[in-house]
């Protein structure tokens, strides 16, 4: 004879959690199935659209896609989801604007360093991280020269850059440049000298204080007036300029949070054994206000990756201008969809990215000396 | 007993805004001296003792540490602070470096130690504190008795010839102050000069040659340890002491 309470055992460890997680009362168990469904309708309904009656190189027929009226969502309208054709047809734009494409290799060799440039920094146990690191400070002027040119190969300029190619170079030295200049900033603000810290203040409160888009105005309108006659820096330069002022104000205030954080005993330790304000700030505060710091300074650069499509608007093109001068297309036009969940994807990509290392950083400088 | 004076404090005054922490200290401190320095919070004893190594400036007065005055000059502060070591209440250990590395920094990038030797530096003065075993650990990994050994190793590892204990035990629980007090004693009975603000008066009686007694901001008293416990000449002291001895 079995009784209820033998029945009512768990069987195992997800039936437990499903059980205690899931459907632990009606409420929650409502809750559930409705989200469940809910789930399901936009799952399928997202998939379905994006892959299983999607387009990608060949519409229904089997007809290759040269154009819009190719996909087989204009055929039979009602029937058939993206037609993810676009996509390559623009590809080279996507990645690397208008780059002269016999030359496109140069870009791809940057492409395929950038991941040798950053994981030293990114990683400290790797083998030969010295090296890798020796590396990430040579990588700018590598790049430079492979992207721009110079003894040996053509010059191609920055008007000619585009795509993923500008979002990187944007994002990644913007980032680059910035963390330095934060620091500088952090610390001048900490400063006790007065001219020193109203100087960082006014500098970091201007910057915080106006959007982006009037910084990338005034760069791309007013830098030439600051500089002498016949420097012209180009468009990129400008907007890499307002990116990375930008950027440095708020990280600085990312790292200035972490800085108060920091025991004003630390400081005194130090102190007393004798460093002096630079081997304080090096080896003690900045280690420990960085590590604190890590999560909004992350957040920041998570928004200036996404910032940075903003340049679209003083005549750049980013991956996002270079998406909506494919929807200007004739050829292709209409297919928003398409393009702006491929961009869509790509930013995330890369912002997941950095919020997946970030909490990789936090457990693992937990762990290092909890 | 040679009688080379290391520390001169002559008439130090020291103001928080409006309030007058530090009323006219004079204090000779001679090599070797062990002086306990009692009194209720807020007496100026801590702040004493950290305007020797300038963690705080006096506003007048003059303090002389090894014949080197203290002033906005930061080069007499450097000489001073290479020359006193300091222990905190709260260990003021580097979280994020292994012990190791915390006793080990200071020879290294204010020395100018190789690291190698300076690493050696600091398992000796490990060895000193009885945790040699500890060295790889990270400050978090240690209870408080062990911390504040540590820290005592650390600022031993720049060979100090002062050594400054600002309430040494006051964080620690009751079981784990016996164990830095005995680190202290050993390095008393080494002849290192000590100045140690303490309410551990079995401590003091052991090894003070000389206890202060201070109270709003003033050195109240000052007496051989055998005076100061059997026969204190003020009033404030006497209270003191009644309170702080039948607890």
């Amino acid at each position: 004879m079995t009784s209820l309470g033998i029945q009512n055992i768990p069987r195992n460890k997800y039936y437990n959690w499903i059980i205690k997680n899931l459907f632990s009362s009606w409420t929650n168990s409502l809750i559930t199935i409705v989200a469940l469904i809910f789930l399901y309708e936009i799952g399928s309904f997202f998939l379905n659209w994006a892959i299983f009656s999607a387009d990608f190189r060949v519409n229904f027929k089997g007809e290759a896609i040269v154009d819009r009226t190719y996909c087989s969502k204009n055929i039979m309208p009602g029937e058939y989801g993206a037609c993810w054709a676009i996509i390559y047809a623009r590809w080279n734009q996507f990645m690397y604007g208008l780059y002269p494409i016999e030359e496109a290799w140069r870009v791809n060799f940057v492409y395929a360093l950038l991941p040798l440039a950053i994981i030293g920094i990114l990683f400290d146990k790797i083998p030969f991280r010295k090296y890798f690191i020796y590396f990430t400070f040579i990588f700018p002027f590598i790049a430079y020269f492979m992207l721009y040119g110079g003894p040996g190969l053509s010059v191609v300029g920055t008007n000619k850059w585009g795509g993923l190619l500008v979002t990187l170079f944007l994002g990644v030295t913007g980032i680059g440049l910035a963390f330095p200049l934060s620091i500088i900033l952090a610390l001048g603000r900490r400063s006790k000298m007065p001219i020193i810290k109203s100087l960082c203040v006014v500098f970091i409160e201007f910057i915080r204080g106006v959007p982006l888009i009037t910084l990338l105005f005034t760069a791309n309108v007013m830098l030439p007036l600051f500089l002498p006659d016949g420097v012209n820096p180009d468009n990129l330069l400008r907007a890499l300029v307002a990116v990375t002022l930008f950027q440095s104000a708020y990280m600085a205030e990312a790292i200035r949070g972490g800085l108060q954080a920091i025991p004003k005993g630390q400081i005194e330790a130090a102190q007393s054994l004798g460093l002096n304000y630079w081997q304080t700030t090096r080896k003690i505060i900045l280690p420990q206000a960085l590590k604190i710091a890590i999560p909004p300074i992350v957040n920041t650069c998570i928004g200036l990756f996404k910032d940075t499509s903003l340049v679209l608007i003083i005549g750049l093109f980013d991956l996002l201008g270079i998406g909506r001068a494919a929807l200007a297309d004739m050829t292709w036009t209409k297919l928003y969809y398409e393009v702006y969940v491929f961009i869509s994807l790509v930013f995330f990509l890369f912002c997941f990215g950095m919020s997946r290392y970030s909490l990789y950083l936090e457990k693992k400088l937990k762990t290092d000396n909890s | 007993m040679s009688t080379e004076q290391v520390i001169q404090l002559e008439k130090v005054n020291k103001w928080y805004d409006d309030f007058h922490v530090l009323k006219d200290i004079d204090l000779v401190v001679e090599k070797g001296q062990k002086i306990v320095i009692c009194g209720p919070s807020g007496s100026g004893k801590s702040t004493m003792i950290r305007c020797i190594n300038r963690l705080e400036a006096h506003q007048n007065g003059t303090i002389i540490v090894h014949g080197t005055e203290l002033t906005n000059d930061l080069k007499n502060i450097d000489i001073i602070r290479k020359n006193v070591g300091m222990v905190f209440q709260q260990f003021n250990l580097f979280p994020h470096l292994s012990v190791l590395d915390n006793i080990s920094l200071a020879p290294i990038w204010v020395k100018k130690m190789p690291k190698k030797e300076a690493e050696e530096v600091a398992m000796a003065y490990l060895e000193k504190v009885k945790i040699p075993e500890q060295a790889q650990k990270f400050p978090g990994q240690l209870s408080g008795g062990q911390q504040q050994r540590v820290a005592i190793a650390r600022s031993l590892a720049m060979n100090p010839d002062i050594m400054l204990f600002d309430e040494p035990t006051s964080a620690l629980d009751p079981e784990m102050i016996k164990e830095v007090l005995d680190v202290m004693i050993q390095l008393a009975e080494e002849g290192m000069t000590m100045l140690v603000v303490t309410h551990e008066m079995g401590f003091a009686k052991t090894v003070a040659d000389q206890m202060i007694f201070m109270d709003e901001g003033r050195i109240v008293e000052q007496a051989r340890p055998e005076d100061f416990f059997n026969n204190p000449k003020s009033d404030r002291t006497k209270l003191f002491l009644s309170q702080i001895l039948n607890h």
